[in-house]
């Protein structure tokens, strides 16, 4: 269905190919996942096939791309609308029209099809993805899982054979990613769509794709086949696989089910051991006044309704904070108060006995520091350096300390980068060096895995756990539950505007499916988060029991 | 057809009132009020307006706006009489008041600052700031009675490109002053302390990055979605549709010119319209055929849109009558200073001005109950699609007519 013969792309401008020699045929009916890091070309080999490279954006490309047997050379993405349908990170900047009707019949209507067929494939549309309750409301009163569907649904009424989608689920939380995904599934189930998906949150989806796509650093050969012998081998894996190469199971199962089956042996080795439990902040905390308290907070929209109704939450030295909800369970807004730029309509927010609002903007920037949800919206300037000589002056700090905090964070950025040349990880790693030049008491974040791989991530977590064994209070808000479970020492989970559960990490993820990580959810009923921590078991056990361990077969080097 | 079977299919229609009929409408309240000065005639009609759109707003957020253009006219009249006040001529009689007058320069003449106000001359201002007023207003009625994204559906094939682009621009605004609010609170976040220009440039910076991006996703999701396929009309001929689509589209403006004010003599407002007419019509069809497109539940124009618009037209033809019949009444002398009079013909325009307000498709029920409506009248008896005949090879047969199970 997709077939590219010798692909190479390289960008106008660049000194180097963005995409290499790829060779792949897709068959009919196949979902196929694209792994890789941050860099290794996903967006340019979604943006081959879909004939959008190098259409629209320039460049050069190499070697010879098919979809549905008509060659991207000859044909701009508007002559393959009718093959190809294409879904982006961010519904909200691909809808052309107002309502959820309108923009499910647009490619419709380009391609001129009867106006009766135009409404039979709305209505089956709507019901395929869900859609029917929603069907004449405006686009921007959607959730972001409805819009993201929205958009799916306006690529489907084409009823193209191949859906090209760039990592659809990045910005959803894990109940609307489910019904994003599951929608897809139905599609390549019933209708028999050809997939083509990238994703770094590879636990949400790998359990849907028959096949992976592996693609390393540019000029690196591409791996292809089934998930569980790609992932083995891949730098990017989800829990799940990692969990698999340190129990040794063959061959690597890459859902949770399959998984399960074979966790008994391990739970078997683990019988004796506990997770090391993180102290309990709670207990720990000390009730001085150098903790940011929330009280009673209380918030509504210019005329709208509530989107926090009294919330009571406190940030302590030393701890790392998670919030997680729903989209739109007022995260965002609660991370504003928290901050103080925002006033509450009712209650306090109070740090050092002041309420933070009442606190001047230069002076609560060295107090408490917020990296929001668009880390590039605090970004003006033209290089690297020219920000982070703008960050000293701002906060006071010493000349050149923000440069330096920079290099700890990512090092090897070179100074005089645009930062709008930089990858998210690297553009969140400035950011985070702008707002930490202060070195205030409480740093927040706003959704910071979002489009980060699993090494940033990795990297982020330990940047996170440093400060917080500094004694800064770190709290963030993020539906990414693997790396709350790796990162947070407590979760706070917000609904409707309210704090319906506020406890350890263990505590509050073991008790729900949506927010349980992988390796809770393969070895439950026992309470085990992350792979480091079974690793760590599994050594512990090891030293106790030499012998044993010797009978046993020699497992992987763990991640 | 009997008035039985009539008002039967009456009652039976609730299809929403094409915003077309909505803007035929509106223009002639408009057309009607450039052909008077008389204050009585421009408040009735501001007020037959106003009832009309009090009475079919739909509930969107787009209908809110029309206290706005009311606003906006009150700052008009206020405006014209202020000038007026400070540096009109003193003509007339009546003096209300003397202001002190500044002596200004022998080359000046002609200007006066200060100086007597006089009933006449206050008189002749405030009418000529309610004119133009009134006209805001029914722009400002069909605005909201009729949602530009709608009449977006009913434009010819030929400027559909063109709306859409409009269409898209407009709503990219809420979306920049989104982007702008976001900006301002991340500056804050920095606790700079910017003002002037510089705060300008470091708020407009990510905002104009952030507004790019989004336009060129925004072109490449249409891109992706077939937005732009060629038709099968050669260069040749798109290119003469574009010229004659350009002249007949100039030639209805001339026209609207002519007829809107009332200089411009009558031989050479009409040619000038039916010469615009024919070739916007004429440019429009061989321009419509190049667009391969079809539409997804267009607005049908029933009869009683077929009222609403001939309402206006009327209340258009019963003010030019007045105006030939009885100038005194369209125009009601300021000197000497006379109270305006009324007649019947000007008020039976106005009763056919606030007709739609009755005879239009009510809105009470929600939008969804009309569309239901139109889609079961529809339902297996296709709308002539745009151009049949320009459809391309590409859209294979297969594509077009299959369900949605491809295979079975």
């Amino acid at each position: 269905m997709i077939s590219l013969e010798n692909v190479s792309v390289r960008y106008s401008g660049a000194r180097s190919d963005a995409l290499t020699d790829v060779n792949l045929v897709l068959p009919p009916g196949e979902f196929c996942l694209v792994v890789g890091p941050t860099g290794s070309g996903k967006t340019t080999l979604l943006g081959a096939a879909t004939g959008h490279i190098p259409h629209f954006t320039g460049g050069l490309l190499r070697g010879r791309v098919l979809v549905g047997g008509r060659d991207t050379r000859t044909n701009p993405p508007r002559e393959l609308a009718d093959v190809v349908g294409t879904v982006g990170q961010r519904p909200m900047d691909g809808f052309v029209t107002d309502s959820v009707e309108d923009e499910l019949a647009f490619v419709m209507e380009s391609l001129a099809l009867e106006p009766a067929v135009m409404r039979r494939r709305v209505e089956e549309t709507l019901d395929l993805l869900g859609l029917a309750d929603v069907r004449r409301k405006s686009l921007s009163e959607l959730s972001s899982g409805q819009q993201q569907r929205v958009a799916i649904g306006a690529a489907m009424t084409a009823h193209p054979q191949v859906l090209v989608l760039d990592e659809p689920t990045s910005a959803l939380d894990p109940g609307a990613a489910e019904d994003v995904l599951a929608a897809l599934h139905r599609l390549v189930h019933d209708l028999g769509v050809t997939v083509l998906l990238s994703e770094h949150r590879l636990e949400r989806v790998v359990q849907y794709a028959d096949s992976v796509l592996s693609l390393a650093s540019p000029g690196q050969p591409v791996r292809y086949g089934s998930p569980s012998d790609v992932l083995a081998q891949s730098l990017v894996a989800p829990p799940v696989v990692a969990l698999a190469k340190l129990a040794g199971w063959s061959p690597v199962p890459v859902s949770v089910r399959d998984a399960r089956r074979l966790a008994p042996a391990l739970l078997d080795r683990l019988a004796a051991a506990e997770p090391a439990v993180r102290e309990s902040p709670k207990a720990s905390r000390p009730d001085g006044d150098d903790v940011l308290r929330a009280r009673g907070v209380w918030q509504r929209y210019r005329n709208g309704p509530a989107v926090l109704r009294g919330v009571d939450l406190d940030v302590g030295p030393g701890e790392v904070l998670a919030i997680m909800g729903r989209n739109g369970a007022g995260k965002s807004t609660l991370l504003s108060a928290l901050q103080g730029g925002l006033k509450p309509e009712r209650g306090t927010v109070v740090l050092h006995g002041t309420p933070v609002h009442t606190v001047s903007a230069p002076a609560r920037r060295r107090l408490v520091s917020l990296v929001p949800q668009e880390p590039g919206d605090l970004l003006y300037l033209d290089t690297v350096h020219a920000e982070c000589t703008q960050a000293d002056t701002e906060s006071g700090a010493d000349a050149g300390a923000t440069l330096a905090l920079l290099g700890r964070l990512v090092p090897g950025i070179p100074i005089d980068t645009d930062p709008r040349d930089l990858s998210e990880g690297e553009r969140l790693g400035l950011v985070l060096a702008i707002q930490l030049a202060g070195g205030p008491r409480v740093v927040l974040l706003d959704e910071p895995t979002r489009g980060l791989d699993y090494a940033a991530k990795h990297r982020l977590g330990e940047i996170l756990r440093d400060l917080a064994r500094a004694g800064t209070a770190v709290a963030l808000s993020s539906h990414d539950v693997e790396f709350i479970a790796e990162t947070a020492d407590r979760v706070a989970l917000i609904s409707d505007g309210e704090v319906i559960a506020d406890g350890a990490t263990a505590e509050v993820v073991l008790s729900s499916p949506t927010y349980a990580p992988q390796v809770a959810k393969i070895l439950a009923p026992a309470p085990w988060l992350t792979v480091s921590e079974v690793d760590l078991a599994l050594r512990a056990r090891e030293r106790q029991l030499p012998d044993e361990a010797a009978r046993q077969p020699p497992h992987e080097v763990r991640r | 057809m009997t008035p039985g079977s009539l008002l039967a299919r009456w009652t039976a229609t609730r299809l929403p009132t094409h915003p077309l009929a909505w803007w035929i409408w509106a223009l002639g309240l408009a057309a009607a009020a450039s052909r008077t000065t008389n204050p009585l005639l421009l408040l009735l009609i501001v007020a037959a307006a106003a009832f009309v759109v009090v009475a079919r707003r739909p509930l969107t957020t787009w209908a809110r706006g029309f206290r706005a253009y009311l606003i906006f006219g009150l700052i008009v009249v206020a405006v014209r009489t202020v000038f007026h006040i400070l540096l009109g001529g003193g003509y007339g009689e009546t003096v209300l008041v003397w202001l002190p007058e500044i002596a200004l320069p022998e080359w000046t003449a002609g200007i006066r600052i200060g100086g007597a106000v006089t009933a006449e001359g206050l008189a002749s201002a405030v009418y000529d700031g309610l004119r133009l007023a009134t006209l805001l207003v029914c722009v400002g009625a069909a605005v909201t009675l009729a949602d530009p994204r709608r009449l977006l559906k009913s434009l010819p094939g030929a400027l559909y490109e063109a709306g859409l682009v409009v269409i898209v621009a407009v709503s990219m605004a809420p979306a920049l002053i989104e982007s702008a609010v976001r900006v301002r609170r991340a500056r804050r976040l920095r606790g700079t302390h910017a003002r002037g220009f510089r705060a300008f440039r470091s708020i407009a910076m990510p905002v104009l990055d952030q507004a790019l991006g989004r336009a060129v996703a925004l072109a490449a999701a249409m891109d992706a979605r077939g937005y732009g396929r060629i038709g099968s009309l050669t260069a040749g001929a798109r290119r003469i549709s574009a010229a004659l689509l350009l002249a007949g589209l100039l030639g209805l403006c001339l026209a609207g010119y002519g007829l809107l004010d009332a200089a411009t003599p009558g031989a050479v407002a009409v040619p000038a319209l039916a010469v615009g007419v024919v070739a916007s019509v004429v440019g429009l069809v061989i321009g419509s055929r190049r667009m391969v497109r079809s539409r997804y539940r267009p607005d049908r124009f029933d009869l009683r849109s077929a009222l609403v618009a001939a309402c206006g037209v009327a209340i258009a033809a019963l003010f030019l009558l007045t105006e030939i019949s009885g100038p005194s009444v369209s125009y009601p002398s300021t000197f000497p200073l006379v109270w305006p009079q009324l007649a019947l013909l000007p008020l039976l325009g106005i009763v056919m001005a606030a007709l739609p307000g009755v005879v239009s498709t009510p809105v009470e029920s929600p939008p969804g109950e009309a569309y239901l409506a139109q889609a079961l009248s529809t339902q297996g008896r296709p709308e002539s699609i745009d151009s049949t005949q320009g459809r391309p090879e590409s859209v294979g047969s297969g594509t077009v007519n299959s369900g949605w199970v491809r295979r079975r």
